[in-house]
């Protein structure tokens, strides 16, 4: 077992209630509800356009919902903020990879940005994408796929109970889907949960769908 | 703590690695202050008069010229959307990228000024006070500057507007640091000026962060 042994992340559910999004005076979606509880992972489907990213900053407090309420069922709603800095792990379009720093110090960043100074789960983390090879390499020289998973590894240095993933699987060969299917398995496994913007099968044994695109909103005057 | 350091250590890392910033600050310092005596011409009197002047814009024109990178990179490889979601909260990752900013930049400007200082024939007991003022007066520089840098951070251009922005801001801070020099060359106490130098700097340590920090959340959105 190369992934060392983490607390589960014991938190409650994750509940949006009449979400609607505005962007630029359009409306995105609205009176979108979901659910998110211990173990679940909700997969987001939808056409380009349809807001599945705008959901995500929205789940990860970039962006105030225009109407419609965010709780976790065991925290007050006025500590939202607080629960997001704890219990998000966001992981957008952008790879976020400093090219001048080699694999591993992009990695050890971040995971000691949130605290943890564990080298053998950044090393573990590393080995989980297949990049211990590459760890000393400026990340300058590493391809699309590469990059992304260097991004991916970040998955691997955190506790961070829900994960919201923006196309995670872009640019990656099918070895990494892979990796990244077993990887959110095993974050499921623990009670830990995902939301998932994706077209792309990551071999999950369940997950629900949340189609977007039912959710869309005129365009307003 | 640990998470603010990582980060103050990435960030004056990143500076080095690149080589960009503090050295082309360093260079554009010395050349500004170079071009006063050519303009002005070689007139040691004149020169002694203007010299802690010269070398006040000259170092304040110099730190600007990195400002604009102050978040800029990091918000368009993604960075900043994983540091505002990190557990450090916003304020303090605009105080430690100052932090850096100022190691980066500014100390180099220090540890150049005396140099300059005697190119421009600035009387020996002006010295200590020069340095002072600039020790306790440049992190405002930082600090107010990371207003700027995070208020036009998603600009494309954003760099003409952000001195637009901050020079006014820094009007005080160039009045008593040039006067802290001239105060000691005529036979004065140069504390009254360092005092409100490192005023200027505290009050800029608590009021800056919150404000940028805004600034930053609705570039985010």
């Amino acid at each position: 077992m190369t992934q060392p042994k983490q607390d589960a992340p014991a938190v409650g559910s994750l509940t949006g209630t009449k979400l609607a999004a505005l962007r630029s005076e359009r409306l995105i979606f609205r009176d979108l509800d979901f659910h998110l509880a211990p173990g679940g992972v909700v997969v987001l489907k939808g056409p380009n356009g349809s807001g599945k990213s705008t959901l995500l900053r929205m789940v990860a407090g970039f962006l105030e919902p225009a109407e419609g309420t965010l709780v976790w069922s065991d925290r007050p709603a006025e500590d939202e903020e607080e629960s997001r800095l704890t219990r998000i792990c966001y992981l957008g379009h952008l790879d976020a990879v400093k090219p001048v720093f080699t694999v591993r110090e992009n990695v050890a960043f971040w995971a000691r940005l949130s605290g943890l100074t564990d080298e053998q789960r950044i090393d573990a983390a590393l080995s989980r994408f297949a990049l211990d090879g590459l760890s000393d390499q400026p990340a300058r020289f590493l391809s699309a796929g590469q990059k992304r998973r260097a991004a991916l590894a970040r998955l691997g240095v955190t506790d961070a109970p829900l994960w919201l993933l923006d196309e995670p699987t872009v640019s990656l060969d099918k070895a990494s889907v892979a990796a990244l299917g077993s990887l959110i398995a095993e974050h499921c496994g623990r009670g830990g949960m995902a939301m998932i913007a994706t077209h792309i099968d990551l071999g999950l044994a369940q997950y629900r769908e949340l189609d977007l695109s039912v959710f869309a909103g005129k365009v307003a005057a | 703590m640990t998470g603010f350091f990582s980060l103050v250590r990435r960030d004056v890392l990143l500076a080095m690695r690149q080589g960009g910033a503090g050295t082309m600050a360093v260079v554009f310092f010395v050349i500004a202050v170079t071009l006063f005596p050519l303009g002005v011409g070689p007139e040691i009197d004149v020169l002694r008069r203007i010299s802690s002047g010269v070398i006040w814009v000259a170092a304040l024109l110099s730190c600007l010229l990195s400002l604009d990178r102050l978040f800029q990179a990091d918000f368009e490889d993604g960075s900043l959307d994983l540091m505002a979601l990190s557990p450090l909260p916003l304020w303090a990752l605009v105080l430690g990228k100052c932090l850096a900013h100022w190691i980066t930049t500014n100390l180099p400007l220090i540890i150049v000024a005396p140099v300059l200082a005697i190119l421009l024939n600035m009387p020996a007991a002006g010295f200590p006070a020069l340095l002072g003022a600039m020790v306790l007066g440049t992190p405002a520089l930082s600090l107010i500057g990371a207003i700027g840098a995070s208020l036009t951070v998603a600009q494309r251009r954003g760099g003409v507007l952000l001195s637009l922005l901050v020079l006014p801001l820094y009007v005080p801070v160039i009045i008593f640091g040039a006067g802290a020099v001239d105060a000691v060359v005529g036979g004065y106490s140069a504390a009254p000026y360092l005092m409100i130098l490192g005023a200027m700097t505290l009050f800029a340590v608590v009021l800056s962060p919150i404000a940028s920090a805004g600034a930053l959340k609705l570039a985010l959105a």
